[in-house]
């Protein structure tokens, strides 16, 4: 069957007829050095989509975005209520709020973009299949969605900062880096979880226990000093290299004044930080683009 | 046979080969779907967990041989139909083209990036029309600036403003034919290489159809080549030249639309 004539005049076969006018092979993927160069014209795009997604979601309620910043006050507001005044979690701590609320929004951050990371391509299927985009722009677009998110919630958390006694200091400018680290990071681990959920739809029912799991082992509801006083001292060592912990004490030691690092070492929090971001931001490219070409299919 | 196609490239098709320009070369594409039926067959836990500890496949799993052995080529400058009765693998055969489906055997080889254009490629739903189209626009790689020219044509062209200002309203608003209109009108706007239209024709009322129709003869005459699948033979008569009839994922037949056509027409009436 292979060597039919594709035109009989010319007496090729397809395949030479394609090398010869320079014809590629459909739904071919990208050198990862071109698959950058699209994704950077692509970025247009990104910001757009990014933008109308952060609309879309509120388009059905009456408040609007007011949701952005009452989301994460509701949230804040009944876990305090359950370890803050029911378990008591707040004993020995000069400021559980504002500890609790920063914990919360960091980690919020991440939690969300993950959660939405995963039906990043199984959720857009109608999009991925009618137009042709490199598709890492749908994972980026999330993890902007949920910066924009995050901006919000800053502003709010940095009013509860102040109103609960905490003083404006120079190391408040610490959460500008700590911030974009833990963006890059995010945006690695959601390019995993879209290629992750693209094949696995079960993904989408595992992921909020992995979160949850992964939230009682960052320290966000209550003092990180307790793994250190109840957990075996290899088990602190590696919750000490736990990304989020990281993220989520570097943002607390630039915003709150009397609050402890779990291994005492500023730097190593800021090497670690940045190791997570570079290995999770270029892994997860690259595991991303590899799959490039099975998106939308099946 | 080297010689021959020497002579061949030097003496007599040499002019001919400058003027047609092939774009898709499709060499014995075989694309075979893998179907979850999902609820069908034995689905309790108790079985779904042994076959995952006894790592075979579910049995729910199907294999669609949805193109068998497909061969053509098409230029620059055709606009060819795509007929058959329903699930004679079109559709499929389209998605393969434009590099959303893997060909199981075989190859697909195009020029440029081909643009499948379907009616049930969604959009965002939440979203209003004139915010859908300018996604739909920078999703297609157009700068902002060419975006913001395009939109009022795009808007203009699809017609969903007749009856009052639907632009700014989300698009689950829209009915049916109205969104199809949309998504054909956003991708029409832009300069495609290859462009593939499943069935978006047939949705849009009279006026519109003979917009669109008119658009894909502009499209076709900027040196691009169309693929048109409809079961609307007239659509298929009025735009394509040349016509290839599939059949249970073979080729029955493919040439001059008119010939087509009218075998298709004897075929399916004699049913």
């Amino acid at each position: 069957m292979a060597n039919l004539l594709a035109d009989p005049d010319s007496g090729l076969t397809p395949a030479q007829l394609a090398a010869r006018h320079g014809l590629r092979v459909a739904g071919e993927r990208p050198s990862i050095g071109r698959y950058s160069g699209q994704l950077w014209r692509y970025r247009h795009f990104i910001s757009a989509y990014a933008h109308a997604k952060l609309t879309a979601s509120f388009s059905n309620a009456r408040l609007g975005q007011l949701w952005q910043v009452l989301t994460p006050l509701t949230n804040a507001a009944v876990y305090y209520l359950i370890f803050g005044l029911v378990l008591e979690q707040n004993r020995g701590m000069d400021n559980f709020i504002a500890y609790l609320t920063t914990g919360l929004f960091i980690f919020n951050f991440t939690q969300v973009s993950v959660q939405q990371g995963t039906q990043a391509i199984s959720g857009n299927l109608g999009l991925i299949r009618a137009l042709h985009f490199p598709r890492a722009c749908l994972p980026l677009a999330i993890t902007a969605t949920q910066f924009q998110q995050l901006l919000g919630s800053i502003v709010v958390l940095l009013a509860i900062v102040v109103a609960t006694g905490e003083p404006i200091t120079l190391m408040w400018l610490m959460l500008v880096p700590a911030v974009l680290l833990q963006t890059v990071f995010n945006a690695g681990l959601t390019m995993v979880v879209a290629r992750l959920g693209a094949k696995a739809t079960d993904l989408k029912q595992v992921m909020p226990f992995v979160l949850r799991a992964w939230m009682y082992g960052s320290g966000v509801l209550y003092s990180v000093n307790l793994f250190a006083e109840n957990l075996p001292g290899w088990a602190t060592a590696v919750v000490q290299f736990n990304p989020m912990l990281v993220y989520i004490e570097l943002a607390r030691i630039s915003l709150l004044e009397n609050t402890h690092l779990l291994n005492d070492s500023l730097p190593l929090t800021w090497l670690i930080a940045l190791g997570w971001a570079a290995v999770a931001g270029l892994g997860g490219y690259f595991y991303f683009w590899r799959g490039e070409q099975e998106y939308g299919r099946g | 046979m080297v010689n021959l196609e020497m002579s061949n490239d030097v003496t007599v098709t040499f002019p001919r080969i400058q003027e047609r320009i092939p774009t898709v070369v499709v060499d014995d594409a075989h694309v075979v779907y893998r179907v979850h039926k999902g609820a069908a067959g034995n689905t309790s836990p108790v079985a779904a967990f042994k076959r995952m500890v006894t790592r075979t496949n579910a049995p729910n799993v199907r294999v669609v041989h949805a193109v068998r052995g497909v061969t053509f080529t098409a230029y620059r400058g055709e606009a060819i139909g795509l007929i058959g009765t329903n699930g004679s693998g079109k559709s499929t055969l389209l998605r393969a083209i434009a590099g959303l489906l893997p060909v199981e055997q075989g190859a697909v080889y195009t020029q440029g990036q081909p643009s499948l254009l379907g009616v049930n490629a969604a959009l965002l739903n939440d979203l209003p029309g004139e915010r859908n189209v300018t996604l739909g626009c920078l999703a297609m790689g157009m700068s902002p600036a060419e975006v913001r020219r395009k939109l009022p044509e795009i808007i203009e062209f699809s017609g969903i403003n007749q009856r009052g200002d639907f632009a700014s309203l989300p698009m689950r608003t829209y009915s049916s034919g109205m969104s199809a209109r949309l998504r054909f009108s956003i991708a029409a706007a832009k300069q495609h290489d290859v462009l593939l239209i499943d069935e978006a024709l047939a949705t849009g009322d009279k006026a519109f159809r003979k917009r669109s129709e008119q658009r894909v003869r502009e499209l076709r005459e900027s040196a691009g080549t169309v693929f048109l699948v409809s079961h609307q033979l007239s659509s298929v008569r009025d735009t394509c030249e040349r016509t290839i009839w599939l059949e249970s994922g073979e080729i029955r037949m493919d040439g001059p639309t008119p010939e087509v056509l009218a075998a298709y027409e004897a075929f399916t009436n004699g049913k």
